[in-house]
């Protein structure tokens, strides 16, 4: 009978007191200790119990779409979400908006010394919920550990990599006259959500950040409509320039009513409070869909059938427009362009 | 410029601060520069201070006016 | 929103609009300036144009503090960042502003300046009693609406004793610039610039009240009505202003009596009075020296000054040459009369100070309403 081999650790991590230190970080014992105690405990699937640096994958069948992101929200934790559940849905998103289905995921983490293990679990439990629900596995990942004030606490690269379904083709650039632009719910409120929580901006609402994998809603207007032209989700920057950005690309301009755009009393009461426009405040749970017209009313029921779809709303149509101007009616019913964001959106005293 | 938004006054608290609501959302502002206000009462809010009451009446005629405007010629109260 | 939303109706906005197209007579054009840049803002931003005749025509006036800060001044607030290593507290409208040598506050954080952006001067208070080793200095910009919390919170500084904390203060003043721009030559006597009246600011009003306003209407026979700053209120304005036009009146109107009256809000009043004095001059970006137009810290409170504290001394940046902003602030020409606009000059890279601000008449224009510069041939679209 042989003997239980000898632990390689004197002693579990502290998570309630403990902080990262360089040594986790280092490639050596420390650094192992923290995949095995926080990562893999967390994750925990075939691939990363094999304690390999890669992960061995099946050759998925048809065509691969690949996309990656940065998370470097501040704060971390936010009413609705934190930068862990964050960096899963935002990566599933991406693949999904390329009418991928998400199938792995990678998790880049760059650790500032002196974060407290504590939120550093929390954030990866978070992710590994996040994950499971969509079921999509982390399948692996990469640890570096930077000097106090190098970093934020935390930034999370996450890069996912889908299949794409026979048939199907969303691009930017496909965008035609007449084609019905469709969000799939109400905008602005991840962008509130992290404002209430910013210093000196603290108000109280019940606003939480819409942060959700949306490639189960992908994949029912896909079946629906598969001559779907484009899908975009309006993260930075918000609706305003998703718009802009597929007008440019598809060479045509853009008629909205503001009337229809939806958005909860207490994001355009807050937008009002900062002097915001929430055109240009960034979703994190939201899709854009632009589908040609005879197929209209097949996409908003899909759309509005979907529990991620409830307020979805037709907003606009695509213009024939040679300097691929948004416009929109507005609430009054005159008429204005939706322009690029300037610089960052700031809150206004003016 | 001046963006400044009415808002309901929901409480009074110490220090001349007010605990203020606009559409659901709620926020401590000063009312310092305001004098007599009350729960239930309108403000204007700029920059973190209530700089003036609203008139619920006032609001009433003003919308009134402005519908009877667009019916007939000249009718502006 | 409660007192919001119903100022925004379409409905109503039909019928103020039949309304003013009926009564302003055909054969005359009329010129209005809307002095406030919150004004500029709602009707850029709802489209208010689209719903005027086309002989009703708004002038877009130079009543954005931001728009009209200086270079110069930004510059004394970099310095403060950069060079004496204060905390400088600002709102966040003049963070982006280009100041001198390329840098602007935001710029001047990144190259590790401490500069935090602050919703309320009650917040700079507080950075400097969190701080009392640093020296904390708020940038206070504003026209009467934004002074009074300044007003307040240097008062308070001065009871409480908080030695480190001090304003650089740029508050300016709504009738001095009024008069500077009826008073410009080409208005007065040329008649160059046919203003037929104003439309009034409404939060300031809030607090100096319409008695300011009587002058203009006497002293240069025109119009002057306050109005709030929805949309509706703005087209409620012009129907007044149209009427008083018709009729020959010349008289001070307050389109926003829900909040306005001719008093004021007097308790404010007392408090700028008690800290603040009169500049005998002070410069204003687009339209040079103007006389008695900005405020400065009494003596009494010189302790909370940063321009005494820290011994600064102001230079002067002119504009780019090409820049047309002063003819623009003041209705001779438009945003699109300027070489620069839309080229050299963007929201993005702005050259001066009508495109420095959301709210400033190029980048307005540029932002909301640059769609209507194109010939008609090409603006294809339709629209409901």
């Amino acid at each position: 009978m042989s003997a239980a081999p000898r632990p390689l650790y004197q002693r579990p991590l502290d998570f309630r007191r403990g902080r990262v230190e360089l040594a986790h970080g280092a490639g050596g014992r420390a650094t192992a200790q923290l995949v095995e105690e926080l990562f893999l405990a967390a994750f925990d699937n075939e691939w990363l119990r094999t304690q390999n640096d890669a992960a061995a994958l099946p050759r998925p069948a048809g065509r691969v779409v690949m996309a990656t992101d940065s998370h470097v929200v501040s704060p971390l934790f936010f009413p609705g979400g934190d930068i862990g559940s964050l960096s899963v849905h935002g990566t599933i998103n991406d693949v999904a908006m390329a009418g991928g289905r998400p199938l792995y995921l990678a998790a880049g983490f760059v650790l500032e010394e002196g974060f407290p293990l504590a939120d550093l679990r929390r954030i990866v439990q978070s992710m590994a919920a996040a994950a499971s629900a969509a079921g999509v596995p982390i399948v692996t990942g990469d640890t570096k550990v930077v000097e106090q004030g190098k970093g934020d606490g935390v930034y999370i690269t996450t890069t996912g990599v889908g299949v794409v379904p026979e048939g199907i083709v969303l691009d930017g650039a496909a965008a035609r006259e007449g084609d019905a632009i469709f969000v799939s719910g109400t905008i602005g409120d991840h962008g509130v959500a992290i404002m209430s929580r910013r210093e000196n901006l603290e108000f109280d609402t019940a606003i939480l950040s819409d942060s959700a994998a949306l490639h189960g809603l992908v994949a029912a207007l896909l079946a629906a409509c598969p001559r779907m032209r484009v899908l975009r989700d309006p993260t930075r920057g918000g609706l305003a320039t998703t718009l802009n950005e597929i007008a440019r690309q598809s060479g045509v301009g853009m008629v909205l009513e503001e009337r229809a755009i939806p958005v909860k009393p207490a994001v355009a009461a807050a937008c009002e409070f900062l002097g915001l426009d929430p055109l240009y405040v960034a979703n994190e749970g939201k899709l854009v869909a632009i589908a040609p017209a005879d197929a209209a009313d097949a996409v908003l029921a899909t759309l509005r059938g979907h529990p991620q779809g409830r307020d979805a709303a037709l907003i606009g149509h695509v213009t024939r427009d040679p300097d691929h101007f948004v416009q929109m009616t507005t609430a009054l019913g005159g008429r204005r362009v939706v322009d690029w964001l300037t610089g960052d959106q700031l809150p206004r005293i003016c | 410029m001046c963006l400044a938004v009415p808002a309901r006054i929901v409480s009074l608290e110490a220090d001349e601060q007010a605990v203020i609501d606009v559409g659901g959302i709620r926020k401590r502002v000063s009312v310092a520069l305001v004098e007599g206000v009350a729960p239930g009462d309108y403000v204007i809010v700029h920059v973190g201070y209530a700089l003036a009451r609203l008139d619920p009446q006032a609001a009433a005629e003003t919308l009134a006016a402005m519908a009877a405007a667009g019916l007939e010629p000249g009718a502006l109260a | 929103m409660k007192y919001v939303d119903e100022f925004r109706d379409r409905e109503l906005g039909r019928g103020l609009a039949a309304a003013i197209a009926r009564e302003a007579v055909a054969s005359r054009r009329y010129h209005f300036m809307e002095f406030c840049g919150g004004h500029t803002h709602a009707i850029s931003r709802y489209g208010v144009t689209d719903l005027l005749p086309p002989n009703v025509r708004m002038i877009h006036g130079p009543g954005c503090p931001v728009c009209v800060l200086p270079i110069g001044r930004i510059d004394l607030a970099i310095e403060l960042a950069l060079e004496r290593g204060v905390i400088l507290c600002s709102y966040g409208d003049t963070l982006r502003v280009p100041a001198s040598n390329g840098r602007s506050l935001l710029r001047a954080k990144a190259e590790g300046g401490d500069v935090r952006m602050v919703y309320s001067a009650a917040d700079a208070l507080r950075i400097a009693r969190e701080n009392p080793a640093r020296e904390v200095v708020f940038l206070a910009i504003g026209f009467e609406t934004t002074t009074p919390p300044t007003a307040l919170v240097i008062r308070e500084a001065h009871a409480m004793g908080v030695a480190n904390f001090s304003v650089l203060c740029n508050h300016v003043l709504t009738p001095a610039a009024i008069v500077n721009i009826l008073q410009s030559p080409e208005v007065r006597t040329l008649g160059t610039v046919p203003l037929d009246g104003f439309v009034g600011p409404a939060h300031v009003s809030s607090i100096i009240g319409t008695q300011p306003y009587e002058f203009f209407a006497e002293e240069f026979r025109k119009p002057v009505v306050i109005a709030g700053f929805e949309p509706l209120d703005v087209m409620q304005a012009i129907l007044m202003l149209v009427r008083q036009v018709n009729e020959g009146r010349a008289e001070v109107e307050n389109q926003f009596h829900r909040v306005v009256d001719r008093g004021g809000n007097q308790k404010a009043q007392a408090l700028v009075a008690e800290v603040f004095e009169l500049r005998r001059e002070f410069e204003w970006r687009g339209l040079g020296s103007v006389p008695y137009s900005a405020l400065a810290i009494r003596p009494a409170f010189a302790a909370h000054d940063a321009e005494r504290r820290f011994g600064l001394a102001y230079r002067a940046v002119p504009d780019n040459k090409a820049c047309e902003c002063g003819a623009i602030l003041r209705g001779l020409k438009r945003p699109v009369d300027c070489r620069l606009f839309g080229g050299a000059c963007t929201p993005e890279t702005p050259m001066g100070s009508c495109m420095v601000s959301s709210e400033g008449a190029c980048a307005a224009h540029y932002s909301y309403g640059r769609f209507r510069d194109r010939p008609a041939a090409r603006d294809a679209a339709e629209v409901a």
